[in-house]
C-alpha cells in the first residue's frame, strides 16, 4: 500500500493533538500513544487540558491538548511538535506554537466559517496568514467526511460529529504507519457497552486512514523506529496508575492490606479511581469527606494494622498538615501522595509545578521531620510508590510522594516487574523480654524505628497520641529534656534512612565540571538536555534527586566533584534553597520555570549555555 | 495477623470473663477532683467487662480536651489523636480491621464544633463504632470558653457578654444524619450510664452517647435544672424499649400523643388513663418520634435519658467487606501481576 509513498525513517516524532475540550483529543491521543507502545516505540505523553470541564464550544478557553513522542530515546513529550492536529480555528491559534518550523497542520477546514474565527478571536478571514504560518498545512473536511462515511449509520447528527476525533486519529496512524488493527481493538474496549458507536468509530478510522493513502503526494509517511527493549510483558501505564499499583505492589511485599482515605482532587483523583476498582485485590478505598478526614482514617487504619495511604494535591496537602504531624508523633507508618499542581490555592489545577517541596519538607507546627521521595518518571512512580511504603513501614515514619500533574497524567510503556524483582517489606519486630510489657517507644536499636504491631494481638495493648511520651515508658511526659531528647531520635530516625536508599547516580558526562541537577518529574527533560549538550560537545553530568529526605548517602560528596551545580525545577528554587543550606561550600546555580507547564528541553540546553558563557566571561 | 486467627481468639475469649479492672491502666487518673469523668471511666469499664469482648480486641479513640484523655486510662489499644478528629480515625481504623471493637470518646467542642463534619459523615456512613459524647456545654481545657451546645446569651471568657448564638442539639445532628442509635444518661446517674454504655457496645453501626457531664470548675451546675436529685425524677424519664413513657417522683405521669407533638400528663388527671401512655419502640424504623423524644429538654416535658433510638442498618464496615468479598469472589486476582496481565499487554521477546 505505502510502495509509492516517499517513506521517511526517523528516530521520534512529537504528534499533538488538539481541539475542544469535547472533541475526544484525548482518547484520539491515547490511541496513538497505545498503538505505538504495542509496536515497541518508546512513549511519553502530555495531555495538557483546560479546568473547565465543558468551555463555551469554538473558544480559545476550551481547547484540549494531547501531546505524544514516540520512537527511540524518548524520554520527554517533546518541546515542540511534527505534527499538530487542530479540530478547529481556536485550537489553532493556541497550539501552532508548539510546531516545529518543518512540522505539519492537520485541520479541520469544515470549522473555519465565520462565526468558527469570532469565537477563536481572530481578526481577519484568513486564519493562516494572521497566524503567520509557514509550514505545511493540510486543509481537511474532517466534518464532511465524517459525515458521509456515517451517512448510513443511522446515527444522530451529534453522535456523528463526535466521530471527528477518530478521522483525524485514521489519518495520522496512515502517516506514521500505524497498524488499524490495534487502532481498532482499543476503540472496541473504549465503546464496549455501545457497538454501534464502535461500529461507526471503525468505519471513520478507516475513512481517515483511507484519505491520508489517497491524497499521500502532499505529505510523506514517516516510519520511526524502535528500540531494543529488556525482554518481558509491557503494557502502557500513566503515572497516576502506576503509584496505585506500586502501592499494591508494597502491600502484598510486607503483607499488609492497603487502606486508602482520600478526597477528589485534580490531578490525584486517577489515584483513588484505580485503587477503588482494586477491590478485586482486596485493597479498601474510601472516599472520605473532606481531605482531613482522608489523612485521619489513614491513620486509624495504620494503628490498625493496615498498609495505610492518603492521596491529593497540594491545597488537600495543606488540609493534611495536622494530621501528618500526628502520624510523626505517634510513628506510626503513612503515605502521603501529593500530586503537585500549579498554586498557591486553588492555582492552576490542571497544570504542573514543583511548587510543594517545601509544603512537605517543613509544612507542620513543631519539629516535625519526615520522609520525602519523589518519582522521576510515569514508570518510576510506580517504584517510588513501593519506596514510600517501604521506608514508612521500615522506619515507622509518615513519608510524603511528591509526584506532579505532568507525569501522573503522562504515559508510558512499562515491563510488568516479575514478582521477585521487589523485596520484602519487614516493619521493626517487637522484641519483649519475659513479663515484660509492650511500650510505644521500643525501638530498633540500629535505624531507631518502632515495632508496627497489628492492633487486636493480645498483650500489645498500647497507648498512643499526639502529646509528648516519655522516652523509656511512652507514658505522656512534660519533661524539658526528655523532650529534647525525644525531637532528636525522630530526627535522627529520618537521617538513618539514608542508610537504606539507593546512592545518587550521575548520568551524563560525569567528568564534566558541570552538574545539572534536577529532583521528580523533570528527569526526561533534564537527561534529553544533558544528552544533547554532551553530543554537541558541551559536556554536563546530570543527576536527578528522587530521595529528598533524607538524601542518599553520596549527595555530598557528588555535588563538591564539580565546580558548577545547576538546580532546575519547575518553582523558584526550592530545591536550590534545600542543598545550599545543607551545602552552603557549592556553588549552586538555579534554572526556574513558574509557568504551570513542563520544563522545554531548548529552555534548559539554553540556560545552562548562558550559565556557563556568564561563569567564563566573569572569570 | 489474620482477620481469621482473630475471630479465633475472639471465640476463644467468648467465654472468658471481664472484671472492670481488667479494662484499667496503671496510669494515674489526671482530671479535676470532682469531675463527671471520673464517674464515666469507671462506669466505661464495668460496661466493658459486662459486653465481654477482650482489652485486646477493643480500641479506644478520643479527640482533644478533656474527656479525650480517657484512652490513656485504659489497657486496651488506643489513641489519643487531634482535635475534632476521632471520628475519621476511628472510621479508617475499623474499616482496616473490622474485628475490633471501637470506642470514640469526644466532647461537646470536639464532636460538634471542630469535628462537626466527621461526625455527620460517621453517622451518616453507619460505621460500627460507639461514639461516647461528654456534653458539658463548655470548653474546659482550654479554660472557659462557650461551646456550640451553650445556651443562647451563655456568658464565658470569650463571650463576655453573653452568646450570640443558638445551640446545637447533639440528638438533632444525629438524626439529621440519619443516625440509628441515640442514647442519653447523666454522669452522676452511674446505673442509666452503664446501661446505655452496654447496649450502645451491643448496637451494629454508629452509636452515639451523649453523657451530660459537670465541669466543676467551668460549668458547674449546668445539667442541675434536670439532674439534680430534688427535681430529677419529675424533670427526667427513663425511656425502656417496650415500656410506658411513664416518669416522676410519684411514678404517675406520662407521655401521650397530642396531635402530631407530645405532652406530659398527670395519669388520672383530666381523663388521662394509663392507656393513653405512649409505649417506647426504640426499633422503629421511623424516626419521628424518637427525634420528638429526644428534644425534650427538661421543661415542659422532661429531658429523656435512656436508649431511644437502636435500629439495625447496614454498616459501612461490613458492607467494604462483603464488597471486597463478592468482588473478589467474582473476578479476583492473586495478586497485583495476575490482575495487570489480564489487562492490555504485550511481549517482547
Amino acid at each position: 500500500m505505502l510502495e509509492k509513498t516517499e517513506v521517511k525513517v526517523l528516530d521520534k516524532v512529537v504528534v499533538r493533538f488538539s481541539g475542544d475540550s469535547g472533541d475526544g483529543m484525548q482518547l484520539a491521543g491515547n490511541i496513538f500513544t497505545n498503538v505505538s507502545a504495542g509496536i515497541g516505540n518508546q512513549v511519553s505523553t502530555f495531555p495538557d487540558y483546560p479546568a473547565e470541564i465543558r468551555a463555551p464550544q469554538g473558544t480559545l478557553g476550551g481547547v484540549s491538548g494531547f501531546q505524544v513522542s514516540v520512537g527511540r530515546g524518548v524520554h520527554t513529550p517533546g518541546d515542540s511538535c511534527d505534527v499538530l492536529v487542530a479540530m478547529n480555528p481556536a485550537a489553532l491559534k493556541q497550539n501552532v506554537k508548539f510546531l516545529k518550523p518543518t512540522g505539519v497542520i492537520i485541520t479541520d477546514i469544515d470549522s473555519y466559517r465565520e462565526a468558527d474565527l469570532k469565537k477563536a478571536m481572530f481578526r481577519t478571514a484568513n486564519p493562516f496568514e494572521e497566524l503567520g504560518i509557514s509550514q505545511t498545512v493540510l486543509e481537511v473536511p474532517v466534518t464532511a467526511m465524517t459525515r458521509a462515511a456515517l451517512a448510513d449509520s443511522g446515527l444522530d447528527n451529534k453522535s456523528i460529529l463526535k466521530c471527528r476525533n477518530i478521522f483525524a486519529l485514521g489519518l495520522v496512524c496512515w502517516l506514521f504507519d500505524r497498524p488499524l488493527e490495534s487502532a481498532l481493538h482499543h476503540l472496541k474496549k473504549k465503546f464496549a457497552r455501545k457497538p454501534a458507536v464502535y461500529e461507526a468509530n471503525a468505519k471513520v478510522l478507516q475513512a481517515g486512514f483511507d484519505y491520508g493513502h489517497n491524497i499521500h503526494a502532499s505529505v510523506s509517511v514517516h516510519r520511526i523506529n524502535t528500540d531494543d527493549p529488556r525482554p518481558g510483558v509491557y503494557t502502557d501505564i500513566n503515572g497516576n496508575t502506576a503509584t496505585a499499583w506500586g502501592l499494591i505492589m508494597a502491600s502484598e511485599k510486607c503483607g499488609r492490606p492497603l487502606f486508602l482515605g482520600s478526597y477528589p482532587i485534580t490531578p490525584a483523583t486517577d489515584i483513588l479511581h484505580e485503587l477503588a476498582k482494586r477491590k478485586d485485590l482486596g485493597v479498601k478505598a474510601c472516599q472520605m469527606e473532606d481531605e482531613i478526614a482522608g489523612v485521619c482514617s489513614a491513620i486509624g487504619a495504620s494503628f490498625a494494622g493496615n498498609l495505610a495511604v492518603t492521596s491529593t494535591s497540594g491545597p488537600g496537602l495543606a488540609l493534611k498538615s495536622e494530621g501528618i504531624g500526628l502520624a510523626v508523633m505517634a510513628e506510626l507508618p503513612l503515605v502521603v501522595i501529593d500530586v503537585q499542581r500549579g498554586g498557591p490555592s486553588t492555582g492552576l489545577p490542571t497544570k504542573t509545578e514543583q511548587t510543594d517541596l517545601m509544603q512537605a519538607l517543613y509544612g507542620r507546627n513543631g519539629e516535625s521531620p519526615l520522609a520525602v521521595v519523589a518519582p522521576a518518571s510515569p514508570t518510576d512512580c510506580f517504584t517510588m510508590a513501593f519506596e514510600a511504603c517501604r521506608i514508612a513501614v521500615e522506619h515507622s515514619t509518615p513519608v510524603i510522594l511528591l509526584s506532579d500533574a505532568f507525569i501522573g497524567n503522562g504515559s508510558s510503556a512499562w515491563r510488568v516487574p516479575e514478582a521477585d524483582e521487589y523485596p520484602e517489606i519487614k516493619a521493626p519486630e517487637v522484641k519483649l523480654a519475659e513479663g515484660e510489657r509492650f511500650v510505644p517507644t521500643a525501638r530498633d536499636e540500629e535505624t531507631l524505628a518502632r515495632p508496627w504491631p497489628v492492633a487486636g494481638t493480645e498483650g500489645l495493648q498500647h497507648r498512643l497520641g499526639g502529646l509528648e511520651k516519655d522516652i523509656r515508658t511512652g507514658a505522656i511526659s512534660t519533661d524539658p529534656l526528655n523532650h529534647e531528647r525525644m525531637v532528636e531520635i525522630r530526627r535522627r530516625k529520618i537521617e538513618n534512612i539514608a542508610n537504606n536508599i539507593p546512592a545518587l547516580e550521575v548520568h551524563g558526562d560525569a567528568d564534566a565540571d558541570t552538574l545539572l541537577l534536577g529532583w521528580g518529574g523533570t528527569y526526561g527533560h533534564l537527561l534529553t538536555a544533558a544528552t544533547e549538550l554532551c553530543e554537541s560537545g558541551r559536556p554536563v553530568a546530570m543527576a536527578q534527586l528522587r530521595y529528598i529526605n533524607p538524601l542518599p548517602a553520596n549527595t555530598a560528596e557528588i555535588l563538591r566533584r564539580y565546580r558548577k551545580v545547576i538546580v532546575a525545577e519547575l518553582n523558584s528554587g526550592m530545591l536550590a534553597d534545600y542543598l545550599q543550606a545543607k551545602f552552603p561550600d557549592v556553588e549552586i546555580h538555579r534554572i526556574n520555570k513558574v509557568q504551570g507547564q513542563p520544563f522545554m528541553v531548548s529552555e534548559i540546553v539554553a540556560a545552562v549555555d548562558r550559565i556557563n558563557s556568564l561563569n567564563t566571561v566573569a572569570q | 495477623m489474620t482477620s481469621e486467627q482473630l475471630t479465633d481468639n475472639n471465640c476463644c475469649a467468648a467465654a472468658q470473663e471481664f472484671k472492670a479492672a481488667d479494662f484499667k491502666s496503671d496510669q494515674s487518673v489526671r482530671w479535676c477532683p470532682g469531675c463527671g469523668d471520673h464517674a464515666i471511666l469507671n462506669t466505661l469499664h464495668k460496661a466493658m467487662a459486662e459486653i465481654g469482648v477482650p482489652p485486646h480486641r477493643t480500641a479506644v479513640i478520643s479527640g482533644i480536651g478533656c474527656s479525650s484523655r480517657l484512652p490513656y486510662y485504659m489497657n486496651t489499644y488506643g489513641f489519643h489523636t487531634i482535635h475534632g478528629r476521632a471520628a475519621a480515625i476511628a472510621t479508617g481504623f475499623k474499616v482496616a480491621n473490622p474485628e475490633m471493637t471501637v470506642w470514640q470518646i469526644s466532647g461537646d467542642g470536639d464532636g460538634l464544633a471542630i469535628g462537626g463534619n466527621h461526625f455527620i459523615h460517621a453517622i451518616r456512613r453507619n460505621i460500627d463504632i460507639n461514639m461516647l459524647m461528654f456534653n458539658n456545654k463548655i470548653y474546659g481545657l482550654t479554660k472557659g470558653q462557650y461551646s456550640p451546645t451553650s445556651e443562647r446569651g451563655f456568658v464565658s471568657k470569650s463571650s463576655p457578654y453573653g452568646t450570640t448564638e443558638d445551640p446545637f442539639i447533639p440528638a438533632e445532628l444525629v438524626f439529621g444524619a440519619r443516625g440509628n442509635f441515640f442514647a442519653r444518661a447523666i454522669d452522676v446517674d452511674l446505673e442509666t450510664s452503664r446501661e446505655v454504655m452496654v447496649a450502645a457496645g451491643r448496637h451494629k453501626g454508629t452509636s452515639v452517647v451523649e453523657i451530660l457531664q459537670n465541669c466543676m470548675i467551668f460549668n458547674n451546675g449546668v445539667h442541675n435544672r434536670y439532674a439534680d436529685r430534688a427535681v430529677r425524677a419529675d424533670r427526667t424519664i427513663h425511656l425502656h424499649h417496650g415500656e410506658k413513657m411513664i416518669f416522676g417522683a410519684d411514678g404517675n405521669k406520662g407521655l401521650v400523643q397530642d396531635g402530631f407533638l407530645l405532652k406530659a400528663v398527670t395519669i388520672g388527671e383530666d381523663g388521662y388513663t394509663l392507656d393513653d401512655v405512649l409505649v417506647h419502640d426504640a426499633r422503629c424504623a421511623s424516626n419521628f418520634l424518637h427525634q420528638q423524644l429526644a428534644m425534650m429538654d427538661g421543661e415542659t416535658l422532661p429531658l429523656a435519658v435512656g436508649v431511644i433510638r437502636d435500629v439495625d442498618a447496614p454498616t459501612y464496615d461490613e458492607s467494604v467487606t462483603e464488597q471486597v468479598r463478592q468482588v473478589r469472589a467474582h473476578k479476583g486476582f492473586d495478586c497485583l501481576r495476575s490482575m495487570i496481565l489480564a489487562g492490555e499487554t504485550w511481549t517482547v521477546e
